[in-house]
């Protein structure tokens, strides 16, 4: 019988990560060596640009070292020099899909700070589109969570249904994806006299096609098998590792921020906050699934019932000094938590700005849940983890 | 029915009156290696632009439409791009053996379409072990995918390699064995008397319930042979590498190309000679009247009907399910579906002696 | 628990905690950073205490300190504060990591070497992590220029 033999060398690979890897054990005189996989910063799918380095045994994956930067714009620092207005309008590219909460974070900040409150009509709107926001970039997820397992079907079952929001959206805000429809005080225009009618329309035909994704992926068993047990994630990891969104709930991991610190119109509305317990790659995908069920019901409660009111309030100045102090705002966004946090000198720029994007604090679980999985079952986690790079770069 | 043997008869007979028999034969081999190529290489160019129309439906999308009418030219305009390309040879890989491997995994194609019978009488050769020596062949086509995953020196695309090989030495034990439910039926291996014997009805009717369990084994174990459908891991592990012909560019890609479709073909129509009758119109039993009405259509016209069927239940399954674990392939093959099918054996086998078939 | 309580709690532990309230949500605790792994183990591990959940870590450059800020919060208890270590080297700031105790620190804790210069002692892996490992400089500091890649207004 072979003994077993540690070996640690240094290993170069790229141009600049040195990394320290075992020359595999010598087992029973047959010695076997690990070696790196790159998963490129290009993906057919639309992850973004991430790469992967993988470090595989045969066809189990012992180690993931993610690099990131590939699409880092410095926005923090480039708030230091632009006006409160300004920096809602870099919010939305950071996570592109959750455009409207990103810029809804800053605005609540800024009324926070200044201590103003908005009118309810404001309140209304924004939760509505909040929740049409995240309704779309669920359906874009799922669309690419199956192309990523191979039914390359529904990622067009997913844009198709995505295009309707997208049209409500163009109608209303002027654009399709960084809508920039939030200012500090409230919302730039009314919303169109179409608005309503379209969105009802929308939550009607949306609820036909919901099961249909159901039919196609949830209950299909090839699926299953490839989603099931894989990637447990337990509540303590998940509370260690600060991962928020539905990613953390379906752990168990109650972190929706618009239960435990309502913002907007969430106080008003009734629904559920979707907690699962297995924590597996099943449970993450079925959390999303059923918050869309719940972001429709939201829509409902509000969609006809919008209060007459104001659009901006007056009491916002057009140059926002915010007093001196330190600022925090956190708002759900389909990703999870994010946290604005501002120091500001009481001048017309914020001293520091930082932007606690949930998917910076998601990515990093992709080593923790991987080790011994096959290649095939680390694609499908880091399906369910919905990660979209320009948050994590910012 | 129009036998097609009366004219390849009068054309032997034109051939040899004007020339010397070793000349006729030359002729005639000529012409029948001509026109095989045409049909496949018309075929392939028509089941490429057939898979992207139907993925385009299921996908809510046009698919082709600019290139020619309805996009018919297509894919022509792909294989001269093809044509065109730069074939890349990297400096480590193995000459020799790169630029062979797409050449065996076609020969094997080629081997396996001799001897389907498309209609009465046309067919190149009819062997008296028809079915054992098509699934002979089409294991050829192995070596073609292990020695271009091993000879572009490429890491991955070994990996990829031996991951195509073991699910297709796994998979045409199952195919081989379902074959097996109708030719003990039938009594012969022959694949014109198979089709003979089912002028009074397609064994998938007469031998109901194992022959049609054996038509779904037979089914899936056809997709996963062609690393098709949802049995795509090798060559569609878009993260990672392109599986085998990673290293491949220009003709020989499409070389690998073209065998896939031609394996997807004769899957489809070893699956319709066997199951669905081959060129055999129709026929219930002995009612005469409704089977005449069935002779009236062309025998090859029903073969084609038959072979675009599975072809199209095939392509189906490519755009619906997502993919499966390599391991999961596996453990589908030698867990479930060789139990299945051993079983499914006996009890044909069984029911053969006992005469409770129709 | 309310911010008296934590005040009393955290002053028992560390007498020369200093505690901000005024122009801020959260209670803020400011320390120096050779008493910060203490007191974060005994934030995190407490029974009253409990603050297990990091929400946010950064930095901050101010003229003559760096101040590391620390938001936590406690699933059970339900509160949150925040931990603020003053960091008075500019030359060389050092602090300790606090990755053994809330690992997302870990991550965080690199982006901020990677943009401030700040050394996390005992660190598993500090290395840039947004730029290029052949990056010089540190852009977050406010004293940083890039005359090639900048533009001021």
């Amino acid at each position: 019988m072979g003994g077993t033999s540690f070996e640690k060398r240094l290993c170069r690979y790229g141009k600049h990560d040195f990394i320290m890897i075992e020359e595999s054990t010598i087992k029973e005189g047959i010695k076997t060596q690990e070696y790196f996989v790159n998963m490129g910063p290009q993906h057919p799918s639309t992850h973004g640009v991430l790469r992967l380095m993988l470090e595989l045994d045969g066809e189990n994956v012992k180690k993931v070292i993610p690099h990131i930067g590939y699409i880092h714009r410095s926005i923090e620092k480039m708030c230091e020099k632009d006006s409160y207005r300004q920096i809602v309008h870099l919010t939305d590219r950071m996570d592109y899909l959750s455009a409207h909460m990103n810029n809804e974070a800053v605005c609540l900040l800024v009324e926070n700070g200044l201590e103003i409150e908005v009118s309810d009509r404001v309140k209304v709107i924004r939760t509505i589109m909040s929740e049409l926001t995240r309704l779309a970039s669920h359906q874009l997820w799922w669309g690419v969570m199956g192309m990523d397992l191979g039914a390359l079907t529904s990622f067009l079952y997913g844009f198709r249904d995505r295009e309707l929001i997208n049209d409500i959206f163009e109608e209303t805000c002027g654009a399709r994806l960084t809508m920039n429809y939030n200012v500090p005080g409230g919302v730039m225009f009314d919303i169109h006299p179409n608005f309503q009618q379209k969105v009802k329309d929308f939550i009607k035909h949306f609820k036909t096609k919901l099961p249909e994704y159901d039919d196609l992926l949830s209950n299909n068993v090839i699926f299953r098998q490839r989603t099931e047990g894989i990637g447990v994630l337990t509540k303590e990891d998940a509370i260690s590792y600060g991962i928020t969104g539905p990613t953390g709930r379906a752990s168990g991991f109650s972190n929706d921020i618009r239960k435990h610190k309502p913002y907007s119109a969430y106080d008003r509305v009734e629904f559920k906050e979707i907690l699962m317990e297995t924590g597996d790659t099943f449970s993450r995908y079925k959390a999303r699934i059923l918050e869309m069920w719940e972001s429709m019901s939201i829509i409902e409660q509000l969609i006809d019932n919008i209060p007459e009111g104001e659009i901006q309030s007056s009491a916002v100045k057009a140059v926002i000094k915010l007093p001196k102090g330190e600022y925090y705002q956190s708002v759900e966004t389909a990703r999870g938590e994010l946290g604005v946090y501002v120091v500001s000198d009481g001048l017309k720029s914020p001293y520091r700005v930082k932007f606690r994007s949930p998917g910076f604090s998601n990515l990093f679980i992709l080593d923790h849940l991987a080790h011994d999985y096959k290649i095939a079952d680390l694609v499908a986690m880091m399906s369910t983890i919905d990660l979209v790079v320009p948050d994590i770069d910012r | 029915m129009y036998n097609f043997s009366s004219l390849t008869q009068s054309i032997h007979d034109y051939l040899a009156s004007t020339l010397s028999p070793e000349l006729t034969s030359v002729v005639e081999w000529t012409l029948i290696g001509v026109l095989l190529i045409a049909f496949v290489a018309l075929s392939v160019m028509g089941l490429v632009y057939i898979e992207r129309k139907v993925a385009a439906f299921f996908q809510l999308r046009l698919g082709p439409n600019r290139v020619g009418k309805w996009g018919l030219l297509q894919t022509l305009a792909d294989f001269l791009k093809l044509l065109m390309k730069e074939h890349i040879t990297a400096r480590a890989a193995d000459k020799f053996l790169f630029n062979l491997a797409p050449f065996i995994i076609v020969i094997a194609a080629f081997l396996a379409i001799g001897a389907i019978p498309f209609a009465l009488g046309l067919h190149i050769m009819d062997i008296n072990i028809g079915v054992f020596y098509i699934s002979a062949v089409s294991s050829i086509g192995v070596l073609g995918i292990l020695i271009g995953g091993w000879a572009g020196n490429n890491k991955y695309s070994l990996i990829g390699a031996l991951r195509s090989g073991a699910q297709i030495v796994s998979y045409e034990i199952s195919a081989m064995l379902s074959l097996l439910a109708v030719v003990v039926l039938a009594g012969d291996l022959q694949l014109s008397a198979i089709i003979e014997s089912q002028a009074d009805g397609w064994w998938i009717f007469k031998g109901h319930i194992p022959v049609f369990i054996a038509f779904i084994i037979f089914l899936i174990a056809g997709t996963a042979e062609t690393n098709r459908g949802p049995f795509d891991l090798a060559e569609a592990e878009s993260e990672l590498t392109a599986g085998f012909h990673t290293e491949y560019s220009g003709i020989k890609f499409a070389m690998f190309f073209l065998a896939e479709y031609v394996n997807l073909f004769i899957i489809a129509a070893v699956g319709a000679t066997v199951f669905l009758g081959g060129w055999m119109p129709f026929h219930i039993g002995n009612w005469e009247a409704f089977n005449t009405v069935m002779d009236f259509i062309p025998t090859i016209i029903w073969f084609f009907m038959k072979v675009g069927f599975i072809i199209g239940i095939i392509m189906w399954f490519k755009w619906t399910f997502p993919r499966l674990r390599i391991d999961q392939i596996l453990v589908l093959e030698w867990k479930y579906l060789l139990p299945i099918n051993l079983v499914n054996l006996l009890v044909v086998a069984f029911i053969a002696m006992m005469g409770w078939y129709f | 628990m309310d911010n008296e309580s934590l005040k009393s709690k955290i002053t028992a532990w560390e007498p020369d905690a200093t505690f901000v309230e005024e122009g801020s949500q959260f209670l803020n605790v400011i320390i120096t950073p050779e008493k910060v792994l203490n007191l974060a183990n005994k934030l995190r591990f407490d029974e009253n205490m409990l603050f297990d959940f990091m929400f946010c870590l950064t930095c901050v450059d101010y003229p003559d300190h760096f101040m590391m800020v620390y938001h936590l919060r406690s699933i059970k208890n339900k509160h949150e504060m925040v931990l603020k270590v003053k960091i008075d080297n500019k030359e060389k700031p050092e602090v300790e990591t606090l990755s053994a105790i809330w690992r997302t620190a870990e991550y965080h804790e690199r982006e901020v070497y990677d943009l401030f210069g700040v050394v996390f002692l005992n660190h598993p892996d500090l290395r840039r992590i947004l730029l290029d490992e052949e990056w010089v400089g540190h852009p977050l500091r406010k004293d940083y220029v890039d005359t090639v890649n900048m533009i001021s207004l």
